[in-house]
């Protein structure tokens, strides 16, 4: 399956009648398999609404969305938590649980995953936190960790189950230059070597230079 | 997933998530804990008051019992004719019929000469109608003119009897009737006396100038071994006048129960009360929940973004419940416990911790933290994954 997001057609509004908010419109886009795509565009402008569309949480009614060769337009429940489940996300803020310590929030990823014991999930999230190079952070809680650390984390725990696609949205957001610069990098780098797709939503250029293709949404059409 | 798993993930995840934040936990179970208290003090007042005011018959020693029909309880009876009570001699399987006298007096505290009231109970000591050992061994020394013996178990302000007794200041009035007490004996004392004395059938006709012989309080039949009771209570029932109740032991006993659990207003006090502390619970730990979940209510939002299911999070609130009930209930339990024993040196009735009510407010606390939990899981369907990006 070469083709990993294929859209076409997408349209989505919040509201109806007078207070009908059109999103998207007729958006067409398709991501390969192993490509890093990097979505651009003005504050506003729907791309986080393109996101969750993408990443099954939220519900499109016009047009085709196929995410892994699943139809995500009117699609059920099952099907939605099915696709939840093979991507991997990054969240503007880190969303980690606060009560989990580094390595219980990664591990928490690979629960769902059936036929792993209690150390082999251990075993691959704490391999995933030295990848992400936090060896020596594996016990800290959220808040004993830094913006960079804790969006690493993050990184971590949205790789560890193999996922065929990562959507992020806004990673750096909160970062610094630095701490930002390195958090994509690493993401990178494991992504390549995975051969994981990823869509990765932001308005921070100086993270441009590690997509394969930049596309840009204005208005709720892709230009 | 394998059914293990299916509950032991969500459950350490509540549970993870409970011992994070300790004061907050602290705060949840003595909410938890202060429910349980509340019932359990309820509870075991209710049993008591219920326990200690029929206290009296069931100790009563005979096969039939005669009271007015206006006698709601035994301590207020109507006195009626002793000859009622006499004409059921005349039924062949009727073995004896004595009379009992009850009446409420006023007994002096022989050190601080302090007066309070006490039920007397006077019959014939060869009649042995309360079955209580201390008292038919004392037999022979009840027949002396202005003898009585003590309750035991009457609370402290009419004295330290058995002290007394030792250092022989044995006599004392009752009613301004000076006599001597001769022994101590335990019946256990209610709501509606604070102390007993009892005495024999003359003596009591002496202390109570005004009462005569033959008007009499209760009446207590005993009948020959080997007939039986039911037919010897239904043939008397068409001979006696119809002002008199004829009770068996049983329903004596529950006569006298049900009195105060429905006559006497103190008997919805308590189940008011009881009520009262299982929705004071109940909200207390709806809300501890439902913060809780509101709390909790983006991380649970971030799992579904990831592809838990809804029912993992239901699993996640129903464990907290369930470990909010265990913590807030073990403490509670053992400072009910306490309680108990405070309450019982401080009104002399015995509050006994039943393996029933034990049972019984565990499972109330655990049902009440399980119903807190499903009304605040409507809040879980507001974690919409969509918001979390
Ligand atoms: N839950 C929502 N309900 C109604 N309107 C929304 C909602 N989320 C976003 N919008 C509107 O949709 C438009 C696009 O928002 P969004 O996708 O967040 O843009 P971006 O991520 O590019 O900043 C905005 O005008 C916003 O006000
Ligand atoms: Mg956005």
């Amino acid at each position: 399956m070469d083709k990993m997001i294929e859209v076409n057609d997408l349209s989505f509004s919040f509201g109806s009648g007078e207070l009908k908010n059109t999103v998207l419109k007729d958006v067409d886009l398709t991501i390969h398999a192993g490509e890093i795509v990097i979505m651009t565009g003005p504050s506003g402008s729907g791309k986080t609404t393109f996101l969750t569309i993408i990443g099954a949480l939220r519900q499109a009614t016009e047009g085709n969305v196929c995410v892994i060769g699943q139809q995500l337009v009117n699609s059920s429940e099952h099907a939605k938590v099915t696709i939840r489940q093979q991507i991997g996300y990054i969240f503007q803020q880190h969303n980690l649980l606060k009560s989990l310590t580094a390595i219980q929030n990664v591990a928490m990823a690979l629960e769902m995953h059936p036929g792993l014991t209690e150390a082999q999930r251990l075993q691959r999230s704490a391999d995933m936190l030295c990848s992400v190079g936090l060896d020596d952070r594996l016990y800290y809680k959220p808040d004993q960790l830094s913006g960079g650390q804790r969006q690493r984390v993050s990184i971590a725990r949205a790789l560890v189950g193999k996922p065929k696609i990562v959507l992020a949205d806004e990673p750096t957001a909160s970062l610094d230059k630095h701490s930002g610069q390195d958090a994509v990098g690493v993401l990178k780098k494991l992504a390549k070597e995975a051969g994981t797709t990823i869509l990765l939503v932001t308005h921070d250029y100086r993270i441009l230079d590690i997509a394969d293709r930049i596309v840009e949404l204005e208005d709720g059409i892709i230009k | 997933m394998n059914p293990y798993n299916y509950f032991y993930f969500p459950g350490r995840l509540a549970w993870r998530q409970l011992v994070f934040d300790k004061t907050k936990l602290f705060a949840a179970i003595c909410g938890v804990l202060f429910a349980c208290v509340l019932v359990f003090m309820q509870l075991g007042f209710k049993d008591s008051l219920y326990n200690s005011a029929a206290s009296a018959p069931l100790k009563m020693n005979g096969d039939l019992f005669l009271m007015h029909k206006q006698t709601e309880a035994m301590w207020r009876p109507t006195r009626f004719n002793r000859s009622e009570l006499m004409r059921t001699l005349g039924h062949p399987d009727v073995d004896s019929a004595y009379p009992m006298y009850l009446s409420l007096a006023q007994f002096k505290n022989i050190e601080t000469q302090t007066k309070r009231t006490l039920m007397v109970y006077g019959y014939d000591p060869d009649a042995d109608l309360l079955a209580v050992e201390a008292i038919i061994e004392k037999r022979t020394e009840l027949r002396l003119k202005d003898t009585a013996l003590f309750d035991e178990s009457s609370r402290p302000e009419f004295g330290p009897m058995r002290a007394l007794l030792d250092a022989g200041k044995n006599s004392t009035e009752i009613n301004d009737y000076k006599l001597k007490i001769i022994g101590l004996f335990r019946l256990g004392v209610s709501f509606a006396a604070d102390g007993n004395v009892m005495t024999s059938d003359q003596n009591f006709l002496r202390i109570f100038a005004d009462r005569r012989a033959d008007q009499i309080d209760i009446g207590v039949i005993k009948i020959r071994p080997g007939s039986n009771v039911k037919k010897v209570q239904a043939d008397l029932k068409t001979r006696l006048n119809e002002f008199v109740n004829i009770f068996t032991y049983d329903e004596l006993v529950q006569y006298e129960k049900s009195y105060w659990e429905n006559t006497a207003p103190i008997g919805f006090i308590f189940g008011f009360g009881t009520i009262m502390g299982l929705v004071v619970g109940m909200v207390i730990v709806y809300q501890i929940l439902f913060t809780d979940i509101t709390n909790h209510l983006n991380e649970f939002a971030t799992l579904k973004a990831m592809g838990y299911k809804h029912g993992y999070f239901i699993r996640v609130v129903f464990a907290s419940a369930f470990f909010l009930a265990i913590l807030g209930f073990l403490p509670g339990f053992l400072m009910s416990l306490g309680l108990y024993r405070l309450a019982e040196s401080q009104t002399f009735m015995p509050m006994p911790m039943t393996p029933h009510k034990v049972f019984t407010v565990f499972l109330f606390i655990l049902s009440m933290c399980a119903s807190a939990g499903l009304l605040a899981m409507r809040k879980l369907k507001a974690a919409s994954p969509a918001d979390m990006f």
